[in-house]
């Protein structure tokens, strides 16, 4: 550096100024860990049907599609109700894990087939195993809609009175279902009879 | 076998990436030249490496392997190719690569078009690339693999986004990452100018076709977004303020201001340290950009890919290259030293207000976009900041931005005489306040002040940029690419202004409700419904209607908007019917089905327009002008002589 003490007397008078910028870029990044931090909630999608009735629904059984199957055969039980569909892959993911579900629990999980062939959701069920109660099926998404589904795999929880306590939206799992849904149940019902 | 080998390139590029970091910095630090001359050779390594894995990604979508996670995800059997070859920056994971390559294209850019630079300055330059190369490269594979399989492969994919199957994926996306990206070389330029302690100019000079490209690209990417957003959201808005359109608008506002003011320390020798710190707070804000719309962090409609996660490790990223930059920036700027003053109407000092005013613009925007964020930090609970805030916070600073401009043209460097141009001054004011009225009172016959006070701005500066090009032509004087390019661009911000006035002010708009054969008065237009018919596309079906517009009983046009259902996603989508007529929009988009065949529809008659994207496309064929000046290939060629002689090049 030529003139050195120039330099260095202008150094120490406005040094303070050339940190400035760190300064408020620090506070800044503070803000955005915070954000980061906080973010978990919001992604979170809250369904406006959690704690309200569950819409009232009637659909034809994949089994028997001449007979129809809804709301008014569930009145005052709790039922699982799981939104699926061969095309989608993420409910070959939870497949497994409805299966080992179904085994130990005494809730009937009703299976929503949603947009699909029927033939090929019954293969589908034959080659996998059937986890659930009772299939119905929703050919042009009328109960999806009406049930705010986003996207398959979803599963919902409804007590005996007809109201939804929880959403699960994507793959059910065993943790998903020990902490959100065997703790929303009566114990002798999470448990199972067998 | 593909994607392994897209994954195994991506590992090899980060290694390369690092291997450019270390050769590009420690070498002219530690004056080994053969560390600097490798620099190079790992440029075009990690070129190549990028470039195999972006090849391998596009091969595993076109060929449809739904073995792979990003491509089932993304895309599926019925979606065209067109589309499954631009699903590749669909979502996170594939945008984070796409930004990858950009920067791998800039850096190799950036190698060729430096070699006449002193070596060790280019090596540096590339160096700190290398660096912002590694952090992103670490950062998609360890949280972002596109390459990641399914076990089992998925029979069919769940499709792309249906907001996005649209032909603006193919350019928006694209273009407005290449001003992202570009920023980061005129962040590198200045990074490497602080780490070797330069306290000459010349830095700036290097760094000003770079940063003017950027800027061009940024300008092009907002405006394809902005059309983007006006053809297929449905509603009609082609700017919103939202937190991902204002991420992309903060730095393309210093951009803006880095570009003006690279001008004044090139030719002036003034700013230094002020041009160093907006060329690191330009790239800052894309990585902020980068933050919020990948983190969600902020809720936005764009958000399309956010994931909380990630938010984290984008941080720590962003942290540690901004915050080491503002470091050498709290080190170096003391040392630097302006000499010569300049007078209060000189061009520099318009130069110095545009910056400033630049930067409070964009410092509202950002207030705007993050006072969420802080109200939550504070405990304060869910805060949501829009238009009301933003119109009125951002025309403080830019009206009297745009009446500087056209004032400031006429300054001439260092000596304040305005007195000379006096004459145009005036004259072009007084022209421009009639042609004004003349607009708005006589075209429109509407009476909103503001529509007012923006048209006559525009009309100002056009008028103002042209006295001196004009008076050039006269006198058969040359004029340099870089003025034309500069004119042009001041043109067509002038453009923007007046149609930004007049759409806001002249915009008709109505939610009607139309049976079949009944029609609605929309402004001087007349729609009437004939008909709204089911059609089916490759991967949807989908309500067409068709809706005649006419005038004065004239029939003008038949426009088709659509509401399409995709089938995959179950999402609903709309494709709004729109014919421009003599700059004027007419726009309908349909809504929802009433029952008894009413259909909801929202009919818009939107003037100028068109005027909106013409302004833009001027501004960017400036900056292509601009580029192609002589002057910057010619500094570039003297550069080494200078440097050679100059007594900046000596190790940190």
């Amino acid at each position: 550096m030529s003139s050195n003490e120039a330099q260095t007397a202008r150094g120490r008078l406005s040094f303070n100024r050339f940190l400035i910028p760190i300064a408020v870029f620090m506070l800044l990044a503070t803000v955005l860990a915070v954000g980061v931090k906080h973010s978990p909630d919001v992604g979170v999608i809250h369904s406006p049907l959690i704690g309200k009735p569950a819409p009232v629904w009637s659909l034809p059984l994949l089994a028997d599609a001449r007979r129809s199957f809804g709301s008014q055969n569930l009145r005052g039980q709790w039922y699982v109700l799981n939104v699926w569909g061969t095309w989608c892959y993420a409910c070959r993911d939870e497949h497994q894990s409805l299966l080992a579900i179904a085994q130990h629990t005494a809730v009937p999980i009703i299976g929503i087939d949603w947009r699909d062939d029927d033939a090929q959701a019954r293969s589908w069920l034959a080659q996998l195993g059937d986890p659930y109660a009772t299939v119905a099926t929703d050919h042009d998404g009328r109960l999806a809609i009406d049930w705010g589904v986003y996207g398959a795999p979803e599963t919902f929880l409804v007590n005996p009175s007809g109201v939804v306590l929880f959403k699960q939206i994507g793959p059910m799992t065993p943790a998903v279902w020990q902490k959100e849904f065997a703790s929303r149940l009566p114990p002798g019902l999470a448990r199972g009879h067998s | 076998m593909v994607p392994e080998l897209g994954h195994f390139a991506l590992i090899l590029a980060m290694l390369l990436a690092l291997l450019q970091a270390f050769f590009g910095i420690a070498g002219p630090a530690l004056g080994r030249d053969r560390w600097v001359a490798a620099t190079l050779s790992a440029v075009a390594g990690q070129f190549v490496m990028v470039s195999t894995a972006v090849g391998c990604l596009i091969l595993s979508f076109v060929n449809f392997d739904f073995s792979v996670r990003y491509v089932a995800e993304n895309s599926n059997s019925a979606l065209p190719l067109f589309y499954r070859i631009a699903a590749l920056w669909g979502a996170h994971e594939g945008s984070l690569l796409l930004w990858i390559m950009l920067l791998a294209c800039w850096t190799l850019a950036v190698a060729i078009g430096t070699t006449r630079l002193p070596p060790r300055f280019a090596a540096r330059v590339l160096g700190v690339l290398g660096f912002l190369s590694f952090g992103f490269l670490l950062f998609t594979l360890v949280t972002s693999n596109p390459f990641l399989r399914l076990e089992p492969p998925a029979a069919d994919g769940i499709d792309l986004n249906p907001l996005l199957q649209d032909p603006g994926l193919a350019t928006h996306p694209p273009v407005l990452y290449t001003g992202y990206v570009g920023l980061a070389v005129a962040f590198a330029f200045a990074c490497a100018a602080m780490l070797e302690g330069r306290t000459d100019p010349a830095w700036a000079r290097w760094t000003r076709p770079w940063a003017t490209a950027a800027w061009t690209f940024l300008t092009c990417g907002i405006t394809l977004g902005a059309r983007w957003s006006y053809y297929t959201l449905g509603w009609g808005g082609y700017w919103a303020w939202d937190p991902v359109e204002n991420a992309s608008f903060m730095p393309w506002l210093v951009a803006t201001a880095l570009i003006h003011s690279l001008a004044v320390t090139d030719k002036r020798g003034l700013f230094k340290s002020w041009t160093l710190l907006l060329a690191i707070v330009g790239f800052s804000m894309s990585l902020v950009g980068t933050f919020l719309v990948r983190s969600g962090v902020i809720v936005s409609v764009h958000s399309f890919a956010a994931d909380p996660s990630r938010g984290t490790a984008i941080l720590i990223f962003l942290t540690i290259a901004i915050g080491s930059a503002l470091g050498l920036y709290a080190w170096r700027a003391p040392t630097l030293r302006s000499n010569g003053g300049f007078e209060l109407a000189a061009r520099e000092s318009f130069l110095l207000f545009n910056n400033i005013l630049l930067v409070i613009a964009a410092a509202t925007v950002f207030g705007g976009t993050i006072a969420p964020l802080i109200a939550d930090t504070l405990g304060q609970g869910a805060l949501s900041v829009g238009a009301p805030y933003f119109k009125p916070t951002f025309l403080l600073p830019i009206l009297p931005l745009l009446a500087l401009l056209s004032i400031g043209i006429h300054a001439n460097w260092k000596r304040g005489r305005l007195g000379d141009s006096r004459g145009a001054l005036f004259t072009t004011l007084a022209l421009a306040c009639a042609l004004g009225l003349a607009v708005v009172l006589g075209a429109y016959s509407g009476r909103q002040i503001l529509s007012y006070v923006g048209v006559a701005l525009g009309i100002w500066i056009i008028l103002s940029s042209l006295v001196d090009p004009i008076d050039r032509w006269r006198r058969k004087l040359t004029l340099s690419r870089a003025v034309v390019g500069m004119t042009l661009a001041h043109i067509g911000v002038a453009v923007v202004v007046i149609a930004i006035s007049l759409v806001e002010s002249f915009t008709v708009e109505r939610d009607i409700a139309l049976a079949p054969g009944q029609s609605a008065r929309v402004g001087s237009y007349d729609f009437r419904l004939l008909s709204v018919r089911p059609v089916e596309g490759p991967n949807y079906s989908a309500e067409r209607g068709a809706v005649v517009v006419s005038r004065n009983g004239r029939t003008i046009t038949t426009l088709f908007p659509e509401k399409r259902e995709y089938w995959v996603r179950q999402q609903v989508g709309t494709a709004a019917g729109i014919k421009n007529e003599y700059g004027t929009d007419l726009f309908v988009a349909l809504g929802d089905d009433l029952g008894a065949g009413r259909w909801s529809m929202r009919a818009q008659v939107r003037p100028l327009i068109a005027l909106l994207w013409l302004g833009p496309a001027v501004m960017a064929l400036g900056g292509f002008c601009a580029l192609s000046d002589r002057r910057y290939r010619l500094a570039r060629a003297g550069a080494q002589e200078r440097a050679g002689v100059g007594p900046t090049e000596r190790p940190a």
